[in-house]
């Protein structure tokens, strides 16, 4: 009697590690640590694209799943660089101290 | 045969534009003018305007027949065009606005030249020149108006002259006030005249008069406007009330005599307070439609002319008895108006514009002589100083207190006689005009001329209002020969009462003053002379009888409708014994009264004092003419005050304070509250999305948790 996991832990799961991203998001004030909860968030949902793809049984869910992850690549590559800069100038990552551009 | 119409008289366009060229050059430019250019472009345009009012007045006399005298008229300009409604700029010169515009032109023309004499020593003398011309073309849009719209904007024009005059002296506070005052409750009376304009015009669907006339004279569209002559007839005579001082909206007109003296003769004695007179002389088709209105008319203008003659008795100041006379005189020619009489009415307009104009001119002379002191008490003795300021003061008191051969007494005698003999006032109830003609020409005329039972049979046709009318009538006259002879004897005749300072200054008057005293003082003798009482003319020569009678004549076509209700006087074997009973009864009364004056203010100079001590009681009542002053204060003006202070209240704290303070205050806070959600900070922003994702997946899921 081996057990299998349906759709609905999938979801759940997915919507537990998208929760966490989320809450990390609103929460931390350390940029490094901001990107990881929004990978978190990206990852959570590729998560559910495959188990529907699985699910239906068609590969359409994957495709969106390598569309997520190039974007997620292309934007980290991005946002690191830019925190790096930051990190230069203000010996800093602490979001919080980056507020030159609001007035 | 018809006659002529000419209605492209132009002349009637100059006589307007001359004092309105006239008001724009002193008023533009006055200030830098020297003195005696501004006097010569003020009377200068006066004397073009009343050439060109002869000139029309030949005009119009030359194109009669014989039979009709026709009329004359001049469109300017089409002012307003939209849809049905057409408002010309035009002017209508028949008999009646000839009378009228030679007297505004004429009497105006003598009160410019008086006015640079009495005004020369004035600073802004160029405003006031300016004001005058202003008036007398206002005037003149009224009295020319073809349609009902140009009578209203000269209408608001002499109120607004009016105004400007007597608070000439605006530095005084009580001046401007009179000012005021007489603006206010004039635009009550002009809130009615415009309403009752408004209902002609949307039941007529015209306010041209001589259309309006045509409407009204003809049995088949009269029966449009019957069932709103007694409406539109009642609001007019008000907004009449307010401009020629009737009651109930008097009260302006004494206090009018704050402005220059030459202004209260003008404005306040000969031209506009008559405008309303003028006006349902003018309309005159509408008032015969409904005897009720005339009734109205006829008790109000009693009541007004009698009240006001009581007011006079005991007033000090000359020019408030000249007030309170004037108001008493305006209440005959309303009189006349009520008995449907309009030929009287005026007439008398004409004479009282004259010699009242004349006494007015006369009290502006002794104020002048006497360094600006009003009060009687202080004067007496005066015919020494001022010999020519004294004789035609005299003049127009006679011809005021209807003494015969001066002029006033003519025109009061026909009003007298009216009051008597027309019995068109009969209330015959929804009668046209034309069957009511019927009813008097087969049923009432008969009777009188069967009843020949001597006088009394005669005057049998007169009913209860007409011996109201006239009753009050004689009294009336017999109380204007007391007071105008109180006022005569206390100033130019007994001691000098005043200080020695001021005596040794009295001096008569310049000689541009007295010029227009000695022409109205002729005038107040001759003016009478184109209407005399009909048992009288009947024993002149045929010739002489169409001038002696010329009024009748010259007015008959305009009064057409109204003339027609003389009845009694004009059947039976006594055709001439009301006015012969009329004319001896007024002439009694006005003996009573000058020989009264005479005898408490020359011969027993206590007697005053006497009575005075018996009658306290009426002599309060009397000087405090009536507490309608302080009637009126309290029924109308602290209502509006309180009411205006409630407002004020309201609306700085309910208005200012609570909506419109309370949408300030609550964007201002509302601003401190939302100026938090934009902190720039994405976190925060972040947040809120997932708060609001949150709220929209529980609305879509489970619909109805939030409500």
């Amino acid at each position: 009697m081996s057990w299998e996991p349906t759709l609905a832990h999938y979801l759940i799961l997915s919507a537990a590690i998208f929760s966490i991203g989320m809450v990390g998001v609103m929460v931390r004030r350390n940029a490094i640590i901001l990107f990881m909860s929004i990978e978190l968030m990206l990852n959570a949902v590729n998560l559910t694209f495959i188990a529907f793809s699985r699910y239906r049984i068609d590969m359409d869910g994957h495709i969106f799943a390598f569309f997520v992850m190039a974007v997620a690549a292309a934007e980290a590559a991005v946002a690191l660089a830019i925190v790096l800069h930051v990190f230069r100038h203000k010996r800093s990552v602490n979001v919080d101290e980056m507020q030159q551009l609001q007035y | 045969m018809e006659p002529l119409y000419s209605d492209s008289f132009y002349f009637l366009g100059l006589i307007v534009l001359m004092p309105m060229l006239g008001a724009i050059i002193n008023g533009l430019f006055g200030a830098k003018l020297p003195a005696k250019l501004v006097n010569w472009v003020a009377c200068g345009a006066m004397a073009l305007a009343f050439t060109f009012a002869l000139i029309s007045f030949q005009a119009l006399v030359n194109q009669g027949d014989g039979q009709e005298v026709g009329h004359l008229s001049y469109t300017a300009f089409q002012w307003i065009f939209s849809g049905s409604l057409s408002a010309e700029i035009a002017f209508l010169f028949d008999p009646l606005s000839a009378v009228l515009v030679l007297v505004i032109t004429g009497v105006g023309l003598l009160i410019h030249i008086y006015s640079t004499g009495y005004m020369a020593e004035d600073p802004s003398k160029w405003r006031y020149f300016a004001y005058l011309n202003l008036f007398v073309f206002a005037m003149l849009l009224l009295a020319l108006g073809k349609n009902m719209l140009v009578t209203f904007i000269g209408w608001e024009g002499v109120g607004m002259a009016s105004y400007l005059l007597i608070g000439f002296w605006y530095t005084d506070a009580e001046k401007a006030a009179a000012g005021q005052k007489a603006f206010i409750v004039n635009r009550v009376g002009d809130f009615f005249f415009l309403l009752g304009m408004f209902i002609l015009f949307f039941t007529a669907g015209t306010w041209d008069y001589l259309e309006l006339e045509q409407m009204a004279t003809t049995t088949a569209t009269a029966a449009v406007l019957l069932p709103i002559a007694l409406p539109v007839g009642v609001l007019i005579f008000l907004g009449c009330t307010g401009k020629s001082a009737q009651i109930p909206l008097y009260v302006w007109l004494p206090d009018a005599m704050a402005g220059p003296t030459p202004v209260s003769a003008l404005i306040h004695a000969a031209t506009m307070v008559t405008a309303g007179v003028f006006l349902l002389s003018r309309i005159n088709w509408i008032f015969t439609l409904d005897p009720n209105l005339m009734a109205i008319v006829a008790v109000v203008g009693s009541l007004t002319a009698f009240m006001a003659a009581t007011i006079a008795i005991v007033q000090t100041d000359i020019k408030k008895v000249l007030a309170y006379s004037t108001v008493s005189q305006l209440g005959f020619m309303f009189m006349a108006v009520g008995v449907g009489s309009f030929t009287a009415a005026v007439f008398h307009l004409m004479t009282h514009a004259f010699f009242k104009a004349l006494l007015f001119l006369g009290a502006g002379s002794v104020i002048h002589g006497m360094h600006h002191e009003q009060d009687m008490r202080k004067m007496g003795g005066l015919r020494k100083y001022m010999p020519w300021t004294h004789a035609t003061f005299l003049i127009g008191t006679l011809a005021i207190a209807g003494v015969p051969f001066f002029a006033g007494f003519y025109s009061k005698d026909l009003i007298l006689w009216s009051a008597l003999s027309n019995v068109h006032i009969l209330n015959v109830e929804g009668v046209l005009a034309t069957a009511q003609m019927d009813y008097f020409t087969t049923t009432l005329a008969p009777a009188v001329a069967a009843a020949d039972g001597g006088p009394l049979s005669v005057l049998g046709g007169a009913l209860a209002i007409n011996w109201f009318v006239f009753i009050m009538g004689v009294l009336t006259a017999g109380l204007t020969a007391f007071y105008m002879f109180r006022a005569y004897f206390m100033t130019f005749h007994g001691e000098c009462r005043a200080d020695e300072e001021t005596r040794s200054h009295i001096h008569e008057s310049p000689s541009s003053m007295l010029v227009a005293l000695i022409v109205l003082a002729f005038l107040s003798v001759v003016g009478g002379y184109i209407g005399w009482p009909h048992f009288i003319a009947a024993i002149f020569p045929a010739g002489v009888k169409s001038y002696a009678l010329g009024l009748e004549y010259w007015l008959a076509e305009v009064f057409a409708v109204s003339d027609t209700y003389r009845v009694v006087g004009r059947f039976g074997a006594h055709p001439y014994l009301a006015e012969g009973i009329a004319a001896a009864v007024s002439v009694l009364v006005a003996g009573g009264g000058i020989a009264l004056a005479y005898l408490m203010y020359v011969k027993r100079t206590d007697l005053p004092g006497v009575i005075y001590a018996r009658a306290t009681r009426l002599h309060y009542i009397l000087s405090n003419k009536y507490f309608v002053d302080e009637g009126y204060f309290a029924a109308f003006v602290r209502p509006s005050i309180l009411i205006g202070k409630a407002m004020t209240w309201f609306d700085k704290n309910i208005i200012a304070g609570l909506l419109v303070g309370g949408a300030a205050f609550m964007t201002q806070n509302l601003g401190q509250i939302l100026r938090n959600l934009q902190s720039g900070n994405v976190q925060r922003y972040a947040t809120y999305i997932s708060l609001a994702l949150a709220l929209v997946v529980l609305a879509i899921f489970y619909p109805g948790c939030l409500a």
